[in-house]
């Protein structure tokens, strides 16, 4: 009990230190000790990231620390997602998200930040990648039945297609389906007001909080 | 007579330049860079560069980079609407402008930005025609009353009616190359005239790191076909998408502006091109791309020497703030970088007017920032040797009472050792509050409104002007939309 204890710990660590080759180490190890998954999700890896959100808003820890401590979180994850049972999988996952930048933009850092805070906080992300087709978009959340489809732009020329999409939706009927945030450099909430977006996140941490407010509600197992 | 030094400031030793260079052409040669538009790969894979049409990546080697930079025109000259004025943009020359594509303009009166209109460009512009230390006017909002499909070539439309400067401007689609090319070349009479006396500069941003996408390096073989300089934007954010070190990310930066100035020279050999830039020092904190940041101007002064080492035209958005109104920081950020642009010898220095990282223009900071840009300017002037001796007669017959007020020459040099600003606060204390307490903001505020009041607009002709709508109305038809607004003049 006490050794689990201090792996639980070390994981925690791991993950507020950015060292994700322990975190995956450490990973590993709970699979081979055969540790209760569900304890080693939510009392080791998930108050690692936690720690990292609360350094990061207390204005101790700055953006590599905040990515890196995301980075370990979704390594960590991918050793032990093989092992995942059905509930175990419900008790991390939080919904699905679609998320790319915009059409006409190839610059995906700020998506990037973003789509790795919020694997690293449960959502299943698919990632599109960067000049993406407002009807890509679209397509993509449909097939993978999708709750959430965040945008970015990083060039104020570009932003201007968000609100293709947006319009698209409505076009196709789908409005209703999706809730549609968005980000990036100059994108503001009047302006995700002004195109009908139902959300914006000023950086990846406002992101998760509005993905998890705006997302299906988690069920603990 | 002595000769007037030129004050200048460089940032890099001779060695630590040609360390740079060096290490972007092996970067250029080894990993290469991801060329997105396939005409470009396919001028590549012509000149013998390895391309990667699956991963779209092309190899450069030395040789190509050292024969493109062979090619390429140490100076460009741009010219005026009437094609009389010229400017050398080149070796130590500056020109301001005012800072590009805005999305947001600060509203004096309420103090909050909020989306610019039409009204809003057409003032802009013309105030810019009245900025002596404005050399160029730049498409620097992006009118929200406008469809966005025709925003780019919109504000061109609007520029070039308002005002006579040459300008800075670029594309927001492949397909607004052909409607601004156009209007550019009805003002000069013809694409021959425009090719021998340029009147704009299209800005053509890589994206970091080491990508040039679709539009962008279109617009580099459009451009360089036209005879229409490119102006290379690269912009490494320090540690996010360029390596943190300003060493590191000058590294990528000569890097993705060598790509460019390659495929610039193989689309058309001779091409001007000017190497510029908008890095940021990337805050580790907010997440923000501040262009007011010590580290950023420090990044922009350096590859603007390192162009000058290779002798092309260069480039930095510097003189501007990320302040949010026109306060303390606008006026020290934009300073600051003003005066440092001006000592390294930038050629353009694009950032009048500009604020919010980029975003945001105000009106009466470009008023402010011609102001400063006059200061800046009357620094690089240097001190001059005026007479010989430079001052021993004045003191011949010095007594007690003497002063120097009465002198002839006191009155001869006075105006021209000295310049005077229109909004900076020289009065006594008793005197400003006498006139009522205003800030410099205020000052500006009310010189635009009696500027924009009491001067008529430097307008086209009108022959021009109808061909010039003919023009934007076509590029809205074919472009589907045909909601444009109407024009306010005046």
């Amino acid at each position: 009990m006490e050794s689990t204890d201090r792996l639980l710990a070390a994981m925690t660590a791991a993950v507020v230190e950015g060292d994700r080759a322990a975190a995956e180490a450490l990973a590993a190890q709970a699979l081979a000790d055969s540790l209760d998954l569900h304890e080693v999700i939510e009392r080791g890896f998930i108050p690692g990231i936690q720690k990292v959100g609360e350094l990061w808003e207390s204005g101790e820890y700055f953006l590599p620390e905040l990515i890196s401590g995301a980075e370990c979180m979704k390594a960590a994850m991918a050793v032990l997602k093989p092992a995942f049972a059905a509930a175990l999988t419900e008790a991390f996952r939080r919904g699905k998200v679609v998320i790319g930048t915009i059409e006409g933009d190839i610059h995906d850092i700020g998506k990037n930040l973003v789509a790795s805070m919020l694997s690293a906080n449960g959502f299943d992300v698919l990632d599109l990648g960067a000049d993406v087709k407002p009807a890509r978009f679209i397509e993509a959340a449909e097939g993978t039945g999708a709750n959430l489809i965040c945008l970015s732009a990083l060039l104020t020329t570009t932003m201007l297609n968000q609100r293709r999409l947006i319009e698209l939706l409505k076009e196709r009927g789908l409005r209703g389906r999706f809730k549609v945030l968005v980000g990036g450099a100059p994108v503001s909430r009047k302006w995700a007001a002004d195109i009908g977006a139902d959300g914006y996140g000023e950086n990846a941490l406002a992101a998760v909080k509005l993905a998890v407010e705006l997302g299906p509600k988690r069920r603990l197992a | 007579m002595i000769r007037t030094l030129r004050p200048k400031a460089e940032l890099l030793s001779r060695p630590f330049v040609e360390k740079i260079i060096d290490e972007a052409v092996l970067l250029l040669g080894r990993h290469g860079v991801f060329v997105e538009n396939a005409e470009a790969r396919g001028l590549f894979k012509e000149a013998g560069m390895p391309t990667d049409e699956t991963s779209l990546k092309v190899l450069i080697n030395r040789k190509l980079i050292e024969d493109s930079l062979e090619a390429t025109p140490l100076a460009v000259r741009l010219y005026d609407r009437a094609g009389e004025k010229e400017y050398v943009v080149g070796h130590d020359e500056v020109h301001f402008d005012p800072g590009s594509a805005a999305v947001k303009i600060l509203d004096h009166a309420t103090q909050q930005e909020r989306p610019p209109l039409t009204a809003d460009l057409v003032r802009l512009a013309r105030l810019t025609e009245t900025c002596e230390n404005l050399h160029f006017q730049s498409t620097a909002l992006i009118a929200s009353d406008v469809p966005e499909i025709i925003a780019d070539s919109y504000r061109l439309f609007i520029g070039l009616q308002f005002c006579s400067k040459p300008i800075v401007t670029g594309l927001f689609r492949t397909a607004g190359f052909r409607p601004m090319f156009e209007m550019l070349a009805a003002v000069r009479g013809g694409a021959e005239e425009l090719r021998r006396k340029p009147l704009a500069i299209f800005d053509a941003c890589p994206s970091p790191p080491l990508k040039w996408s679709d539009l962008t390096a279109q617009s580099l073989i459009d451009c360089a076909r036209a005879g229409i300089p490119s102006e290379l934007i690269s912009m490494g954010l320090t540690g996010a998408t360029s390596p943190v070190t300003l060493a590191g990310t000058l590294v990528q930066h000569v890097a993705e502006n060598l790509a460019g100035l390659v495929i610039c020279q193989l689309a058309r050999r001779g091409a001007p091109v000017i190497f510029g830039g908008s890095p940021a020092g990337f805050d580790m904190r907010k997440g923000t791309t501040p262009m007011g940041a010590i580290e950023t101007m420090m990044i922009d002064m350096a590859y603007a020497q390192i162009g000058k080492y290779l002798k092309l035209p260069t480039h930095a958005y510097m003189g501007l703030s990320d302040a949010k109104i026109n306060d303390s920081q606008a006026g020290l950020e934009t300073g600051m970088g003003a005066v440092l642009a001006a000592l390294a010898g930038i050629n353009v220095v694009s950032g009048a007017g500009m604020m919010d990282f980029e975003s945001t223009q105000s009106l009466e900071k470009l008023l402010i920032d011609n102001e400063i840009c006059g200061m800046a300017y009357r620094l690089i002037g240097g001190i001059a040797q005026r007479d010989e001796p430079l001052a021993l007669r004045l003191f011949e017959g010095l007594g007690p009472e003497s002063q120097f007020l009465t002198l002839p020459h006191t009155r001869k040099w006075y105006r021209v050792e000295h310049i005077f600003p229109e909004l900076a606060d020289r009065d006594t204390y008793e005197a400003w509050v006498g006139q009522g307490r205003t800030s410099m903001a205020e000052r500006a505020h009310d010189r635009l409104e009696r500027i924009l009041g009491e001067t008529s607009p430097n307008l086209v002709e009108s022959a021009l002007q109808k061909e010039l709508q003919a023009i934007m109305r076509n590029d809205a038809r074919d472009s589907g939309t045909d909601a444009l607004p109407g024009l306010p003049i005046g």
